[in-house]
């Protein structure tokens, strides 16, 4: 599977390379009251309006401020059966690689930095530990509580 | 897709135009049921849906219509006569077209019914389905196409042979044919005459023939008998088609394109406003003047574009009147009170869109307006008023809007019912006194119906609320008004296009929103006293009138600064005003409307966003939801006074 690796918050994740739309240098954001702060802002890609996302809020992880790594990531998404088009913070996006099924790994059950539920795999590879995020089920959570903040934000 | 499929796809738009346009035609004969040419536009029109029908391969389709056509012959003769039960038969036929367009296979067994029904109706002048007591004489040429189109001369002479086994006799006439080097082995002057000699339906060998009238000079007549006048009417009728195509009102040189594209079209024209109003902010502030210049021949030339692609865009709202003609119509027959229907202003246009929304709330209202609004013939006669009802429709355009007029002439809203029905569910506090206008636009609220009976048609109290929601999904008001005794009014006011409106920008807290023009009735000063935010008043005296008003920078949770001299943007509709609390009026402009993505979909105070000419997104209000909220407000205060 070929995927793109970035950091957050110190963690490196990858995202399948065929979801990828584009990588972006940051642009300006227009916030969006009471959405929460997983989806707190919209972004103007080259005329559409395209919701602007920080997985560091589903996987529990600390917010870092903008800096000169800092991008963003244009993905499709399945959400709720329809594709979608989402952008995504990256702290910094590293590379374009391969990762083969046999480096995949089961998450453990216990011991876990991260919500379990948010996660497809953990791959090891020669930098380390790579965590795959479940974006499907991540955008799926996000929407379960329509009417304000998504259900991974009320203990946070 | 494929070159078959786009041609299916024509044929099913013309046909279902055609359809429309023999609905249009029985309502019209049933207004006036001697017009010779509107019977004759009838039989055109269905032969030319059974001829390309029959060419796309919608044989069931073709074989009904050929029974409709058939079982209407009767008309044409001197003195034929469309009563109204012949009427009502055939509009059910009509329906029946669209059943089979839409899944022949599921329809079809409804065929049967319907064409006994039309022959039933036309009261004993079969004309069609008799079997002679002698035979057929059945004389037929080729037409110059026949071979070429695959006539299958064999198996048709064998499919006559099987309509009396033993008893067919066939003889073909070589004596026009030329010299073998003369010979047009296309279309050979050859002719066959075929006796029948038992008593066989007229319709089994119409049904041998009938795809084949237009290729064939055909003649059939019964043996032994007068020539029937019926014999000649297929190349009659080949030849009528092509005239009215040519003489067809707004048959004009066109093109149907998918509406997909015409939406890809929209959006490209969207961004190109947006980037034309970029280059316009660079222009003055860079303030090079051919720059400037360049800027403003393009900001001209967006603006044609932006125009033109809107009207590609623009249907006539005449198109959905007259399915309401035939509602009303339906209506009639079915409450048992004579209803005339009046439809004026069918060629004010309309975004496609709004026109699709459209449909089902006026429906909705149409049918509450002959159920409820209107009295029973005897009532009416009782109150001195004509026995015929009338509802009408009216489409006119008033600026950037259009506003639907739905009236009936009936008994009018009673106010004293609906109070008692919106106290009793809450609505209004015991004892209120509203009248007029905001008592009506309570009808609209969910589960709201005062009348007595639940009838088929109405009085569920489902409906009007969906109604409101349709409109104002479509960023239109609905008003109602009403007099006693002379009946109710349903205005409906809707925005030309749902692509581009304009906007108010405004700042609260040093971020930019966008408020949708039409929903604006003014612009005031905050008062100084309730400059603060933690004052306890939260109701504006607009002229002796108390509007609740929400602090937009508390309800956004907005971060920056507050200005010192706040504006009121004061915005209504169809459930009720409220005063928006901003910084600063920044602009009205255009704004290109984009849809909020799933991600955003739960959330109600936005009702989209759109893009500013300095690229930055901005999203716009959605007017319908702060003004519930503000209501709520008004609520609580109610309660906190009611306590005190």
């Amino acid at each position: 599977m070929q995927v793109v690796t970035l950091t957050l918050s110190g963690e490196t994740l990858a995202v399948p390379t065929r979801m990828l739309h584009e990588i972006l240098e940051p642009v300006p954001v227009t916030r969006v009251p009471r959405a929460g702060r997983f989806a707190s802002g919209l972004i103007n890609v080259r005329g559409a309006v395209i919701p602007l996302t920080d997985l560091r809020v589903a996987l529990g992880m600390a917010q870092a401020a903008q800096d000169e790594h800092t991008r963003i990531l244009v993905l499709d998404v399945p959400v709720a059966g329809e594709a979608t088009t989402v952008a995504v913070i990256a702290d910094r996006v590293l590379d374009v690689t391969e990762i083969d099924d046999a480096a995949m790994g089961d998450i453990p059950e216990v011991g876990m930095k991260w919500p379990p539920e948010f996660l497809s795999g953990i791959a090891r590879t020669d930098a380390g530990f790579v965590i795959l995020p479940d974006l499907e089920r991540i955008y799926a959570a996000s929407l379960a509580n329509s009417t304000g903040t998504p259900q991974f934000e009320k203990d946070l | 897709m494929t070159g078959d499929e786009d041609a299916d796809a024509v044929f099913l738009a013309e046909a279902a135009d055609l359809q429309a346009a023999i609905e249009r035609n029985l309502l019209n004969l049933d207004d006036a049921p001697d017009d010779r040419g509107l019977i004759d536009a009838l039989f055109r029109d269905l032969h030319t849906l059974k001829g390309s029908g029959a060419m796309f391969g919608h044989a069931e389709l073709a074989h009904f219509l050929h029974g409709f056509e058939t079982a209407f012959e009767a008309l044409r003769a001197p003195g034929g006569r469309a009563g109204a039960a012949l009427i009502r038969v055939a509009l059910t036929a009509c329906d029946q077209i669209g059943a089979l367009l839409a899944d022949p296979v599921a329809a079809s067994p409804g065929n049967g019914p319907i064409l006994e029904a039309l022959a039933a109706a036309l009261g004993g002048q079969d004309a069609a389905g008799s079997p002679s007591g002698e035979g057929w004489r059945i004389v037929f040429g080729l037409g110059p196409d026949a071979l070429g189109l695959g006539l299958n001369l064999p198996a048709l002479l064998e499919e006559l042979q099987a309509l009396a086994p033993g008893r067919v006799q066939v003889d073909c006439d070589l004596s026009e044919l030329p010299p073998l080097d003369a010979l047009n082995p296309q279309a050979p002057p050859i002719r066959w005459t075929v006796l029948i000699g038992a008593p066989v339906a007229r319709e089994a060998v119409d049904e041998v023939f009938l795809f084949l009238q237009d290729q064939l000079r055909l003649s059939i007549e019964p043996l032994g008998d007068a020539p029937a006048p019926v014999a000649e009417e297929a190349p009659d009728t080949a030849r009528a088609t092509p005239e009215k195509r040519a003489a067809g009102p707004g048959d004009h040189a066109t093109m149907r394109v998918a509406t997909q594209r015409l939406d890809e079209i929209m959006d490209r024209v969207g961004e190109l406003v947006i980037a034309e109003s970029r280059l316009h902010d660079l222009s003055q502030s860079l303030r090079d003047p051919t720059l400037m210049a360049v800027a403003e021949d393009i900001r001209r030339l967006a603006s044609g574009m932006r125009e033109t692609t809107m009207s590609i865009r623009m249907v006539p709202i005449g198109n959905l009147f007259g399915r309401f003609r035939r509602l009303v119509h339906d209506l009639s027959q079915q409450l048992g009170k004579p209803i005339e229907f009046v439809s004026t202003g069918g060629e004010t246009e309309l975004d496609k869109t709004v026109i699709e929304v459209l449909t089902d709330p006026l429906v909705h209202i149409l049918r509450n307006a002959a159920d409820h609004g209107l009295e029973t013939a005897e009532d009416r006669v009782a109150a001195g008023k004509p026995r015929m009802g009338t509802v009408s429709l009216t489409a006119t355009h008033a600026g950037a809007e259009v506003h639907i007029r739905i009236h009936d002439d009936g008994r009018g809203l009673n106010d004293e019912r609906l109070r008692a029905r919106a106290i009793e569910r809450e609505l209004l506090p015991p004892g209120s006194t509203v009248a007029g206008p905001d008592l009506y636009r309570l009808i609209f609220e969910p589960g709201f119906s005062t009348a007595a009976t639940v009838t088929e048609l109405s009085g569920r109290g489902v409906g009007m609320d969906v109604v409101r929601s349709a409109i104002q999904g479509l960023r239109g008001q609905i008003d109602v008004d009403s007099e006693p005794g002379h009946g109710t009014t349903v205005t409906l006011r809707l925005p030309l296009t749902l692509a581009i409106a304009d906007g108010l920008l405004v700042e609260v807290g040093g971020e930019r929103y966008s408020i949708p023009v039409s929903a604006v009735e003014e612009c005031v000063e905050l008062p100084p006293d309730l400059l603060a935010s933690e004052g306890r008043s939260n109701f504006l005296d607009i002229r002796g009138e108390l509007v609740p008003f929400l602090r937009l920078a508390d309800v956004f949770q907005a971060p920056g600064p507050r200005s010192q001299f706040q504006k009121v943007v004061i915005v209504s509709g169809t459930n009720g005003r409220v005063g928006l609390v901003v910084d600063r009026i920044v602009s009205n402009a255009q704004t290109v409307i984009k849809q909020l993505s799933r991600v955003h979909a739960g959330l109600k105070a936005f009702s989209g966003a759109t893009i500013l000419g300095d690229g930055k997104v901005a999203l716009i209000l959605d007017i319908g939801h702060l003004i519930s909220l503000g209501r709520r407000l008004e609520d609580r205060v109610r309660i906190l006074e009611g306590a005190a």
